[in-house]
């Protein structure tokens, strides 16, 4: 009983008024969720509730009532019964006719009428009922907004589901919809409004005996007052419905039935003459709309006064100019506006549904006058801007009419395309075999552009009418192109061919008219195939014979990836026969030969480009390549000259930038560049002597970009035998030598940068394949690969260090020898060799010093060089070692801040470019590479790496900073702990605010010093703004205030980077969140500094002091 | 209302396009870019808007000064060098009561923006106004 009684209270507090909305809610809730779970069911609600469903009082009856509608509204998934439902229907539907109760009594019903697909409807009689009975005691229009809206959706729900019931009411429900709708304003009544009437008309279709067909004039005059739609009040709402969307609505319920016609085509066509932009464009869209719904028979009479009005629509745009530029060689070439676009629709449309109405465009004077319009002027620019209009839109129209049908193109291309050629002295020619030079005709040939222009746009408007079958090929307009398009080729030729390069409209013209005829395939293509090859022909040869990249050989290169994806997307065989034929092998033969006018750069864009839109191409274009990099590379070893191997670096360079980005959409693209890394490695296997100067550099690097590429991309088997390959080349090579040098201290002093710059080559090319390779590649022997790459390395090759930090970092169990080994190799196995030169044995105690590696680090031996080598080298195998999460990298790190100590265990500091590489080599540990060991190249990476070492060696940092006695040192580990800091994700920075707030201060000072470290200073500094807007930092924030203020007033003045200057300033002003009592004491000493800043010599710095004194200024005055 | 505004219709003119600065590219950390024309202009008008005091307004028109053209780009004479700026400003009507106001608004305006080693000129342009003398 502990339910009924709850339900008493929650009926008590939904029944008083006086309460408040969310109680209601409360309430509401509580008892259609035990509604719901079966604990109560419908039939004890309404017995418990009799009371408030029956007392006098009227408020809480209605609220009761009410009350009872929601709970339906909450059961609408819910199966009822069957009597129930009838007799909450017939309650309802009785309560309609009291006012007081009338927003329960709708609500109940919706909710009824809504019921779907569930056990429980309500009975047609019951809805037709119910309909009667809100039409007879509901004053829609005196309702207020909410009531209005539940009727609208009511009478919607109705229509929409007892379409049968409502046909039975007949005259009664168009009436009533009238008067419901007649002087409705607010948008989302009406939004269901418009969706009534559009489902009234659909109720009663037939034109006989429709009671629609004698209410059609009054219903329409209610909507039709509506057009075009106007908002007052457009501010302030914004869940209101948008314009759009409702005009829409309008729009549809319009043309819903073809009753309106008589009424609505008038009305359109007085709003489409207003100035108004908006009643343009909307009378544009219904006009549209009636059109389709209306049928042709009724449209038919208007045609007449449709023609001029749609006329003057399409010349209603203000853009005259049409651009030359390469961008519009694809699309019409100008901007077309909402009023233009609209009517362009609308004669699409039209023409498209009845081609008597093309009989209007093809009769139109105005249309008429076009041939003179053209013949007047031979420039475009010479044109004044009303000849321009008038051909921009007479070609429009042509075009527009064309494209709507196959028969409405006939009829345009036989009145209008002789007469063009006329004008224009193009001649029809018989293509037989060879062509037949006329002079004469070519001679007499005019070259409007305004003529160019309208053929061009009829020719690209009509492509895709071409029909695709063989047999079809008796289509008059194709017929008429073929007998032409032999000399129109010709006219666009000499066209291109006479441009200058400061008239890009002749260039522009030309190009895009032989693109036009170019497009024009198809099963029945009125282009043949010789006259295809002759257009490729001429765009290749503009392309091979320019000297510099000018807006012609731009446009032609354009126009021919225009077509190659052309023939891709429609899968054309021949023409794709024709293009590999005259444009790929051209253009990679050009590459091949390198003697060509054309600069090398621009030979491997356009082949680049044009081979990019089909798979068949780029495999040809890498093979192309291949070969071309074969024969520059071997001319460049044997006569030494400098150009074929500028030649060859850029042709790696095209590889990396436009290929390797496509291996995943090109299918056995791998396959061949592949195959081009292995004949990279023949290539310098068969080079015997080999020098270079500073463009040889230019190549080892592109080189090296390429093949680490490459190897990455490439399949695991591929990998391997790249691999292999290049381990022959090396094992073919002097490099072996250098294993069996001994890793001894003396060995190594004695070590110069003596490779000869092959070997160098063939060093750098191995260490790029060891980088990108995946960790299942297998490594032949990859002992002596270590021992290789550690002399090379301390001789001072960074990319041998890399490579020995990706093995590390990939080493794997597959391979033959473990990261055990490995590490042994690298770390300790100098001592196991016997070399016993340590001479003073205090140092045994430190962790991991005892190894060679770590005492050339630790300066014990050798030169400078080789103990800054020696630190490089180690933080990239730390680097290795870090990112899969080994251990052994705590005692790199210990290694490396030994370095950095200054005084370490042997008693005397290091050189300070030592330390300073120490310091950077944090930097190498912290940060993501671009080079090597990256997701790309296919690195181990043990999440959270970055945060598991911040946590381990920020602490020994911090201590090492407190006892540190040198400046230098002091210095040096600041800058080692900032890398450390500013490379690590802010929030674990953001966790640990409190204790690394000082830490951060005063590094900034100890590095604002020397402008050496002001790129460390400037992450540092960024760190601290990041820790100063955050909500978890605040509070230690707050706790420093005066810290952070002194630091950041000195950086406000330094000199050595702009951006620390200006973030200095704007974490000023952003300490002003601060609670006022922290920061008002300070205003003075911030006020001195930014006053100062207002005369920084960098303009944004001092728009931030104004902005940062402004708002300091303003907490001193209002205190 | 009750005592009506001097003016009541002024003239609004269209916010000029502004010229956009194109040395933007100077990269150079070293290269000292003096205080100009245009900086003072917007100092005056458009970077102040960011930071919730608005711009310097006719005190009698919910307009800015720019769009009355009381101020231009033009009437912003500044010396870098000789740390000196002057701002000539165009009342709307002869008679406009709000002058001194206007020209203290700008004065205190650029007093804070500017480093303290400028002068600051204010002046009323030759003609527009009937107490010409008296607001210098």
């Amino acid at each position: 009983m502990a339910a009924l009684n709850n339900l008493t209270e929650h009926l008590e507090s939904f029944v008083d008024v006086t309460r408040s909305p969310s109680h209601h809610a409360d309430s509401l809730k509580a008892i259609a969720s035990s509604l719901e779970k079966g604990v109560l069911s419908i039939n004890q609600l309404v017995v418990e509730m009799d009371m408030y469903l029956t007392t006098t009082d009227d408020v809480i009856r209605a609220r009761g009532i009410l009350l009872l509608a929601e709970m339906l509204n909450h059961l609408k998934e819910k199966p009822l019964d069957t009597a129930v439902v009838q007799s909450l229907a017939g309650f309802f539907t009785a309560k309609l006719a009291e006012w007081k109760s009338v927003r329960g009594a709708l609500t109940g019903c919706l909710a009824l009428i809504k019921r779907k697909d569930v056990a429980g409807l309500v009975t047609a009689t019951d809805a037709e009922a119910m309909a009667k009975a809100m039409i007879k005691s509901v004053q829609v229009q005196s309702l207020a907004l909410h009531d209005r809206k539940i009727c609208f959706e009511l009478l919607e729900c109705l229509l929409e589901q007892y379409p049968e019931a409502m046909i039975n009411m007949g005259n009664l429900i168009v009436y009533a919809t009238c008067e419901a709708i007649d002087g409705e304003k607010d948008p989302p009544c009406l939004m269901i409004a418009f969706h009534i009437v559009e489902l009234l008309t659909q109720l009663f279709p037939s034109p006989s005996s429709s009671p629609l067909a004698a209410e059609a004039s009054d219903l329409f005059d209610i909507i039709s007052c509506y057009f075009p739609l106007h908002y007052t009040h457009t501010k302030g709402d914004e869940a209101s419905i948008p314009r759009e969307e409702l005009s829409r609505r309008l729009s549809l319920a319009i043309s819903s039935t073809p009753f309106f016609e008589p009424y609505a085509i008038p009305l359109l066509l007085e709003k489409l003459s207003s100035s108004l932009t908006v009643a343009k464009v909307d009378s544009l869209r219904c006009l549209n709309d009636c059109v389709v719904k209306y049928g042709v028979n009724r449209m038919k009479k208007h045609y007449k006064d449709l023609w001029p009005a749609l006329k003057d629509a399409l010349y209603s745009f203000t853009e005259t100019d049409l651009s030359f530029g390469l961008e519009s060689l694809t699309s019409p070439g100008f901007e077309m506006g909402e009023i233009h676009r609209e009517a362009v629709d609308l004669l699409q449309r039209l023409v498209k549904q009845d081609i008597s109405f093309l009989g209007l465009v093809v009769d139109d004077p105005r249309v008429n006058m076009i041939s003179d319009t053209i013949s007047r002027y031979s420039q475009f620019e010479d044109m004044p801007d009303t000849s321009k209009l008038e051909i921009l839109v007479v070609s429009q129209i042509l075009c527009v009419s064309a494209r709507a049908s196959v028969e409405s193109c006939n009829k345009i291309f036989e009145t209008f395309f002789f007469r063009l050629m006329n004008t224009l002295g193009i001649v029809e020619k018989v293509s037989s075999g060879d062509l037949v030079h006329n002079e004469n005709s070519t001679a007499s040939i005019k070259l409007y552009h305004g003529g160019l222009h309208l053929c061009i746009e009829l020719l690209t408007a009509s492509k895709d009418l071409i029909p695709s079958s063989e047999e079809s090929s008796s289509t008059p307009w194709c017929s008429i192109v073929n007998r032409f398009s032999v000399s129109l080729i010709e006219a666009f030729t000499s066209v291109v061919q006479s441009s200058y390069d400061e008239c890009s409209a002749d260039a522009y013209l030309g190009v895009k008219g032989l693109l036009a005829m170019g497009m024009l395939c198809g099963g029945s293509s009125p282009v043949s195939k010789s006259e295809f090859e002759k257009i490729l022909k001429t765009l290749t040869s503009i392309i091979t014979a320019q000297r510099a990249k000018t807006v012609k050989w731009e446009l032609a290169l354009k126009a021919l990836i225009c077509m190659g994806s052309f023939i891709d997307r429609y899968s054309e065989r021949e023409k794709a026969m024709s293009y590999m034929g005259v444009v790929v092998e051209n253009l990679v033969s050009l590459a091949c030969s390198s003697h060509c006018s054309l600069p090398y750069p621009m030979i491997l864009e356009a082949t680049s480009e044009v081979c990019s839109t089909r798979p068949q191409y780029v495999e040809k274009m890498v093979q192309g390549f291949e070969e071309a990099f074969c024969s520059s590379f071997s001319d460049f070893y044997v006569n030494g000259n400098s150009k074929p191997i500028e030649n060859c670096s850029q042709l790696l360079e095209c590889v990396t930038n436009k290929l390797l980005p496509r291996v995943t959409e090109i299918d056995g693209l791998e396959k061949f560049l592949v195959h081009f890394a292995i004949s990279m490695w023949n290539q310098i296997e068969s080079s015997v002597v080999f020098s270079y100067d500073v463009s040889g550099r230019e190549f080892v690097e592109a080189a090296m970009k390429t093949m680490r590429q490459i190897v990455g991309v490439a399949l695991v088997d591929s990998q391997n035998s790249i691999i292999q390959k290049a381990y022959n080349v090396i094992s073919s090579s002097t490099l072996p030598a250098m294993e069996s040098i001994p890793l001894t201290f003396a060995a190594l002093e004695g070590l110069h940068r003596d490779l000869s710059t092959r070997d160098e080559l063939i060093l750098s090319l191995f260490a790029s394949v060891i980088i990108g390779a995946s960790p299942k590649a297998s490594l032949p022997d990859v002992k002596s690969l270590i021992k290789l790459f550690m002399v090379s390395f301390l001789k001072g090759y960074i990319p041998a260090a890399q490579a020995l930090g990706s093995i590390v970092n990939k080493l794997g169990i597959s391979s033959d020898c473990s990261l055990e080994e490995a590490c042994d190799i690298i770390f300790h196995q100098s001592f196991a060799s016997g070399n016993n030169i340590s001479s003073d044995d205090t140092d045994k105690t430190i962790c991991g010093s005892e190894t060679l590696l770590s005492k050339i680090c630790l300066g014990f031996y050798g030169s400078v060089d080789l103990q800054t080598r020696a630190i490089t080298g180690l933080a990239w195998i730390g680097k290795g070692l870090l990112m899969r999460g080994d251990g052994r990298v705590n005692e790199i790190a210990l290694v490396l801040m030994e370095c950095l100590k200054s005084s370490n265990s042997s008693g005397n500091a290091l050189h300070p470019s030592a330390m300073k590489h120490a310091a950077d080599a944090f930097l190498i540990l912290m940060s993501d590479s671009e080079v090597c060991l990256n997701r790309k190249f296919h690195a181990v990476i043990r999440p959270l790496y970055k945060q598991r070492f911040f946590s381990i060696t920020v602490p020994i940092l911090e201590s090492l900073i407190v006892n540190s006695q040198t400046p230098l040192s002091r210095t040096m580990l600041h800058v080692a702990l900032a890398h450390v800091i500013s490379n690590v994700p802010v929030t674990v920075i953001l966790d640990n605010t409190k204790k690394l707030l000082p830490m951060i201060l005063e590094g900034l000072s100890a590095l604002s010093v020397d402008a050496v470290d002001k790129e460390t200073l400037f992450s540092l500094l960024l760190v601290l703004s990041g820790t100063l807007t955050d909500i978890k930092g605040q509070q230690s924030v707050s706790d420093n205030a005066h810290k952070i203020i002194e630091c950041l007033v000195k950086l406000t003045s330094y000199r050595h980077l702009m951006v620390v200057r200006e973030t200095a300033i704007q974490c000023l002003a952003t300490l002003l969140e601060l609670p006022h009592g922290r920061i008002y004491p300070f205003r003075r000493e911030v006020l001195q500094a930014v006053t100062k800043a207002l005369d920084d010599p960098k303009r944004r710095v001092r728009e931030e002091a104004i902005k940062c004194r402004q708002a300091w200024t303003s907490i001193t005055s209002r205190s | 209302m009750v005592s009506g505004l001097i003016n009541e219709n002024p003239t609004v003119y269209e916010r000029k396009e502004r010229r956009v600065r194109t040395d933007s590219s100077n990269t150079d950390e070293f290269t000292v870019e003096p205080i100009d024309q245009l900086e003072i202009f917007d100092i005056l008008f458009c970077s102040i808007c960011t930071y919730s005091i608005v711009d310097i307004r006719d005190p009698e028109h919910p307009y800015s000064l720019e769009q009355l053209k009381v101020l231009t780009e033009d009437s912003v004479e500044v010396d870098d060098g000789k740390s000196y700026v002057r701002v000539t400003f165009t009342p709307t009507v002869e008679h406009c009561s709000m002058a001194t106001i206007i020209g203290l608004s700008v004065r205190v305006k650029l007093m804070r923006s500017l480093p303290p080693r400028y002068k600051i000129d204010i002046r009323v342009a030759p003609g527009s106004h009937a107490t010409e003398a008296a607001q210098s």
